[in-house]
């Protein structure tokens, strides 16, 4: 292999890596921008979709399906893992945050930290089922290998460069799902709404826009996004485990502090900026000092733009 | 006077231990202008957050057009047609002129009402059509005050609640305001009209009500109060 093909292949699973950190960090900035909380159990919820995925892929057999009918299980799972995950984000804000919204932050991150910690066990709870695709449940906190079940030709024919399904499929599901949130936010009646309440919540409120529904709306499309990662996430790396949501929450956290936090072009240029990053770090240094680099990254955003690449530098409050 | 479209008696509302509203009692009658004046913190802004059910009361009756609003979400008051104009206007300054306009009818479905009153609001303030696709933080504090205003009708309001309009606007618009005002009012629109500007809201109403440190003072016609000894001396200047 020659030096630029290595180049050029960790670009590739950066840039796939870094898609699905997008996703996530979607999640993030959506629900920064409406009530300014960092939702500490997003990853969390994201790691339980991908528990999901793996329930179903198990329950239907689908590693046994036609190659036709397995596209099908991705879809399936696709759809379950979102609405499972924009539903369970949902009820956190229901019933967790809800009823703190005229708290002080800190009580409402402190909340949310709470319900990270609910959801790790919840999902080291799910790993203990007695499922063979979670080799019986007998370690619960083990990983658990998700099966390979999109097809790992190289569409490349004999290139050293290998592109695979895997690498197509995480494309084809996170570009028109940020196409479509872009579209809703800046176009429909509800992302219309969802502006109005990050600007000014009280306006809104004095405009008849029903604030604790839309914010409700933000939690469920925030926590679907995390959901169609999952699965996306699971396909490509064939690893889960209940401890994943911390990891990849991180990464999508500094990416969309990154990026510029409540900014959603932000959390996509954070995301593909620390997809990147980490594979060449792995690359070209070591992977275990890939995690300092990261979060030194943050570190250094943190003191030297802490409004990130495109947040806006000044805050609008009146 | 039964026929008031909003009556309010003896609301008491406050923030945690502090009680800003001590028994306040008005009531505005259909087709009238009201205006409720009073100096900083007397609680004007209070009451009108109050009937909007953005700030929860802890005693007394709100009602409007014969229903009671405690309780009801503010989305649900706005659906019934009692609309406020906030004080600092408060447009969405990072969401274009129209796209301020298109918010205030949120709750409506009618298409065709919905095109009728953005004609009606583009009539009444030209420069909001000439800036429609200009972001409203842009625009000038007596522009932004008439797009707040200009929202506010979007959603079809019955009865119109004005915090303070003239604060910090240009006196020449404050007239062109004031005279929008008058105009809607003639053309149906109730309106109950909170200032600091005394005497511009009293030449405006019918009526008018004097809050101090969270109750109503004095009460009477318009043309009564501005010769209110007590009221020339405390709001008037003179």
């Amino acid at each position: 292999m020659q030096d630029y093909e290595v180049f050029v292949q960790q670009l590739i699973t950066g840039l796939s890596n870094g898609m699905i950190i997008a996703l996530i960090a979607l999640g993030y900035t959506m629900v920064y921008g409406i009530i300014e909380l960092i939702n500490f159990a997003h990853g969390d919820v994201f790691m339980l979709g991908a528990f999901l995925a793996l329930t179903l892929l198990g329950a239907f057999g689908m590693e046994a399906w036609s190659p036709a009918w397995k596209f099908a299980g991705v879809i399936m799972m696709l759809g379950g893992s979102a609405l499972f995950c924009g539903g369970l984000n949902w009820t956190l804000d229901r019933v967790a945050y809800r009823s703190l919204r005229k708290a002080s932050k800190l009580s409402l991150l402190v909340s949310a930290i709470g319900c990270s910690f609910i959801c790790t066990n919840l999902g080291l709870f799910w790993g203990g089922l007695p499922m063979g695709v979670f080799a019986g449940g007998v370690s619960a906190a083990a990983p658990k290998d998700f099966p390979q079940i999109t097809p790992q030709t190289n569409l490349l024919g004999e290139s050293a460069i290998r592109i695979t399904q895997a690498d197509v499929m995480v494309f084809f599901v996170t570009i028109p799902l940020m196409i479509g949130l872009v579209l809703l936010v800046n176009r429909s009646r509800l992302g219309r709404a969802m502006r109005a309440v990050a600007q000014d919540s009280t306006a809104a409120e004095l405009m008849g826009i029903p604030v604790d529904r839309v914010i409700g709306m933000t939690f469920f499309i925030g926590g679907a996004l995390g959901g169609f990662a999952s699965v996306v996430y699971s396909l490509y790396n064939n690893t889960i485990g209940f401890q994943m949501g911390y990891r990849a929450g991180m990464d999508a956290f500094t990416a969309a502090v990154l990026g510029g936090i409540g900014s959603l072009p932000g959390a996509v240029l954070g995301g593909l900026t620390i997809g990147c990053v980490r594979a060449m770090s792995d690359q070209y240094l070591e992977s275990r000092w890939t995690n300092t680099i990261v979060f030194g990254i943050l570190v250094l955003i943190l003191i030297f733009r802490p409004s990130g690449l495109l947040g806006s530098t000044r805050r609008e409050k009146v | 006077m039964s026929d008031a479209l909003l009556e309010v008696s003896e609301l008491r509302c406050g923030y945690g231990q502090i009680e800003v509203l001590r028994g306040v009692s008005l009531r505005v009658a259909q087709g009238e202008i009201v205006a409720l004046i009073g100096s900083n913190g007397a609680g004007k802004s209070t009451t009108l957050m109050a009937v909007n059910q953005v700030i929860k009361p802890m005693a007394g009756s709100i009602r409007f057009a014969g229903e009671s609003l405690i309780g009801l979400r503010a989305d649900e008051v706005v659906q019934r047609g009692l609309v406020q104009v906030p004080e600092g206007r408060r447009v969405f300054a990072r969401m274009t002129v129209l796209e301020n306009l298109v918010l205030g009818a949120y709750l409506r479905n009618d298409h065709d009402g919905i095109a009728t009153d953005m004609h009606r609001v583009n009539d009444l303030f030209p420069v909001l059509k000439e800036r429609q696709s200009q972001l409203a933080g842009t625009l000038s504090g007596g522009e932004q005050q008439m797009l707040a205003i200009g929202r506010a009708l979007m959603s079809r309001p019955r009865l119109l609640m004005m915090d303070e309009p003239s604060m910090g606007i240009a006196p020449i618009l404050v007239t062109r305001i004031f005279q929008a005002i008058q105009q809607l009012n003639q053309e149906g629109l109730t309106v109950l009209l909170v200032e600091q500007n005394a005497r511009g809201a009293l030449k405006l109403s019918s009526r008018g009500y004097v809050i101090e440190t969270g109750k109503v003072t004095i009460e009477g016609p318009s043309h009564e109060l501005l010769n209110d000894d007590r009221i020339r001396a405390a709001y008037l200047g003179d």
